[in-house]
């Protein structure tokens, strides 16, 4: 019995599925009103007010997904603000990126101010934002903008700057001008980097989105939330949570999809063919 | 005839970047010609300045002092009609093996249809037929070699410069990768610079053998010319009487140079 149930690579799903539902079986019995005394907390139904309860919460993404589909456009609106922010943000810091890594005397020109809007907690942004933007998508794109710019921009220019040497002397002798370096040899160089840090800004970019709509919109998962949490009502903010979370390890997922897929040409360790 | 590759006293010092002051004169007053069609060799002790040289002629490198004509011609930039092997990894790792010997072509702004049917028939012949859709990463280090060989010579360049491009190699695969470029040679009659710290290499597959002294400021301490008969198996001709004799007579003068340069770079650590 035991060499079947003992973790191994082969049952390891098993183990993964069954932590995630010991956790939610923990919390349920720890929360429903009056299946177990309440030493914690005052009240019986005070475990289940701060805390909420799995099977609430549970019936409330239901709700949302099945019964009602009233999720949908939030949602939506969610993943339109997270990838204009990861799209916009990406394609600027590459520009800047080349630029600077391209010219050392912009790069020194500017570098104490690139330190100082790296340095600076951009989250703080956000209420300035929507009064600029106003309280439709601009804001939320504008603040995942600043959040992702600088994760690739610092990433690019790493990249150009560790060009091999070898490889640019060697596309110069086959006859490439300064255009074809750039397109052929500094550009792939760099894309690379960007790849690497692709899950920290895919996820940055999303976090820009949320908190944008925390923070100040009428529409969005984020903004769910907060109007859930204005009323106490702990159960839709945790299935919030949850559908952000199940979200979020999607966007993670198909990043490593279009990672495999455009990144074939770098080595990955012990790649053999099973036959 | 005019050489197809001339330096006249080339010289190279290195400044330090962040002391003005630090200087490091790595070749001086060097002056060396390579005749179209003509294989020659430089041997000298490591860190000689050899790679130096070898930037110089492929205008990667501007001379302190001195000239370079190509064809007659004074070089200004990029040597146009070199190609360059490096002793480094130089393939692109983003472009699959065709790719790469296309890129020159594409550089060049050959379509691309002509460009992937030249590409295809220099991988066949430098023994890659069927590997055109693998990555550097997925080829043996010889193969990376070929296929930086096939890149070069797509583009049918008059002049080869070729910086110790088998260093890396296993002595059986080095051995078919000097047949392979003493027959390609024969065949296309380039001129070619190569460079290499390895006697046995330079005497078996050059014209002439040029010895460098020991860095810094080395120049060339001697020249040698190699009457060995062609067409040459590198094998083969190493246990003629005749290599023996050129080698011992060449070792004599190489031997103090690579003892000096070990000296000083036992000194320097």
């Amino acid at each position: 019995m035991w060499r079947w149930i003992k973790p191994s690579p082969r049952n390891l799903r098993f183990w993964q599925v069954g932590m995630l539902v010991a956790f939610f079986v923990f919390w349920h019995v720890m929360t429903a009103p009056g299946l177990l005394p309440h030493f914690l907390f005052a009240k019986e139904n005070d475990a289940a007010f701060f805390l909420g309860e799995p099977l609430k919460i549970f019936s409330r993404v239901w709700q949302w997904f099945v019964v009602k589909r009233d999720i949908y456009p939030h949602l939506w609106i969610t993943l339109v603000e997270t990838v204009l922010a990861f799209a916009v943000g990406t394609a600027a810091g590459l520009l800047m990126g080349m630029w600077l890594a391209l010219s050392p005397m912009a790069a020194a020109i500017f570098d104490p101010y690139i330190k100082a809007f790296n340095s600076m907690p951009r989250i703080i942004l956000a209420p300035i934002f929507a009064v600029w933007f106003g309280l439709g998508i601009a804001s939320k794109v504008a603040l995942g903008f600043t959040l992702v710019f600088f994760i690739v921009f610092f990433n690019v220019y790493q990249g150009v700057k560790e060009v091999s040497p070898t490889v640019l002397a060697n596309a110069r002798m086959l006859g490439a001008g300064q255009r074809q370096l750039l397109r052929h040899v500094y550009l792939p160089s760099a894309t690379s980097w960007v790849f690497s840090s692709l899950h920290t800004s895919v996820g940055l970019a999303f976090v820009g989105a949320v908190v944008g709509e925390y923070l100040g919109s009428a529409n969005g998962v984020g903004y769910l939330i907060h109007q859930a949490e204005m009323v106490f009502d702990i159960n839709t903010v945790m299935a919030g949570i949850l559908v952000l979370t199940a979200f979020a390890l999607v966007l993670d997922w198909a990043v490593g999809v279009l990672e495999k897929r455009l990144m074939k040409w770098q080595p990955r360790a012990g790649e053999t063919e099973k036959l | 005839m005019r050489p197809a590759l001339e330096l006249a006293e080339v010289t190279c010092t290195f400044v330090s970047r962040e002391d003005r002051s630090q200087r490091y004169t790595a070749v001086s007053d060097v002056t060396l010609s390579i005749a179209p069609g003509e294989f020659v060799s430089v041997v000298g002790p490591t860190g000689c300045g050899k790679s130096t040289l070898l930037n110089v002629a492929a205008g990667l490198l501007e001379p302190s002092r001195g000239t370079v004509r190509v064809f007659g011609e004074k070089l200004a930039g990029i040597n146009r009609r070199a190609g360059y092997m490096f002793q480094a990894e130089a393939l692109m790792p983003w472009r699959t093996a065709l790719a790469n010997v296309t890129a020159g072509l594409e550089f060049r702004g050959v379509p691309i249809a002509e460009a992937r049917r030249q590409a295809d028939e220099w991988l066949r012949r430098v023994g890659l037929g069927g590997f055109g859709d693998r990555y550097p990463h997925q080829l043996s280090g010889g193969m990376r070699k070929r296929t930086s060989l096939a890149q070069t010579l797509v583009l049918d360049p008059d002049i080869m410069l070729m910086d110790e491009p088998f260093s890396a190699l296993d002595v059986q695969t080095r051995q078919l990768m000097e047949n392979e470029v003493l027959d390609l040679w024969a065949a296309k009659k380039k001129a070619v610079l190569f460079i290499t710290h390895d006697l046995d290499e330079a005497i078996a597959m050059s014209d002439r053998v040029l010895v460098l002294s020991a860095g810094p400021a080395s120049h060339p301490i001697g020249e040698f010319a190699i009457d060995l008969p062609r067409p040459r198996d590198v094998a083969e001709v190493r246990v003629t009487p005749r290599f023996i004799e050129l080698h011992k007579a060449i070792w004599d003068v190489l031997r103090e140079e690579v003892l000096k340069g070990y000296e000083q770079q036992k000194k320097a650590a």
